[in-house]
């Protein structure tokens, strides 16, 4: 016997099950769409043509710009637009 | 691979580290658990370029998921506020035994595709002979033999990654 017998592995193994697949999924995207969403709010204050785009028709003027909306939280960049 | 495919990797690898530290050492309901799970991919992902190094990366996470379950249970409006570094079993002891988890799966990493879901699903997901054996289209009765035999490819795995832990070398 060792100090890492295959009993002690199999309890080591059994120490990490998986976390919830959701919470997994969204920390794999959040991160990412936060960055996205930092771009997007700068350049819409340097450009207010963009801005009024936006505002007028926040997913439309997200495709024309070659953004994706789904990937993108829209309630937050409006909260972000408005204030 | 594209930064985030290097991303979604590095989240999975990191998942169930990060989340049996917070249930497990530092005993965090589920809600409060996602909540620090979230923070602590997103202040990785933010730190990100400081941690090229894949030796720091675990032990800088470890450390940020500590901080973070200890901010929220401070935080917590709770009646019974519990100090964890004083529970019988506490959260240095059980760190320990994650720390020593990670390295198993670690090297659990480096099996065959067909012995990481076996061991994986039997071990971590607790999941029966029957229903490993659908999943995989392998007979039940012969997943038993299959066990044993990938937990000794593991031991060597493990040991050939971690010279110390084999007390013979």
């Amino acid at each position: 016997m060792t100090a890492y017998d295959e009993q002690r592995l199999a309890e080591l193994i059994k120490a990490l099950p998986p976390a919830p697949q959701a919470w997994v999924e969204a920390a794999q995207v959040l991160p990412l769409a936060r960055g996205r969403l930092d771009d997007i709010v700068a350049r819409a204050e340097a450009d207010l043509a963009f801005r009024d785009a936006l505002v007028a028709n926040l997913e439309d003027a997200l495709r024309l710009e070659g953004y994706e909306p789904e990937t993108i939280p829209l309630d937050e960049l409006r909260r972000r637009l408005e204030s | 691979m594209g930064d985030e495919d290097a991303w979604r990797e590095l989240v999975t690898r990191f998942s169930r580290y990060v989340y049996a530290i917070c249930s497990q050492a530092y005993r965090l309901s589920q809600e409060d658990a996602e909540e620090v799970f979230q923070e602590v991919f997103t202040r990785t992902y933010e730190h990100l370029e400081k941690l090229r190094s894949d030796e720091a990366i675990r032990p800088w996470i470890g450390q940020l998921t500590r901080r973070t379950c200890i901010d929220r249970l401070r935080a917590g409006a709770r009646e019974e506020i519990v100090d964890p570094d004083t529970m019988p079993g506490g959260a240095d002891e059980t760190m320990g035994t994650l720390d020593e988890a990670f390295a198993v799966h670690e090297a659990m990493a480096t099996l065959s595709e067909n012995c990481r879901e076996i061991l994986d699903r039997f071990f971590a997901q607790d999941e029966s002979y029957h229903t490993i054996g659908a999943a995989l289209d392998i007979p039940s009765g012969t997943i038993a033999s299959r066990i044993s035999r990938c937990l000794s490819r593991l031991r060597e795995a493990f040991e050939g990654r971690n010279p110390a832990a084999d007390p013979s070398s």
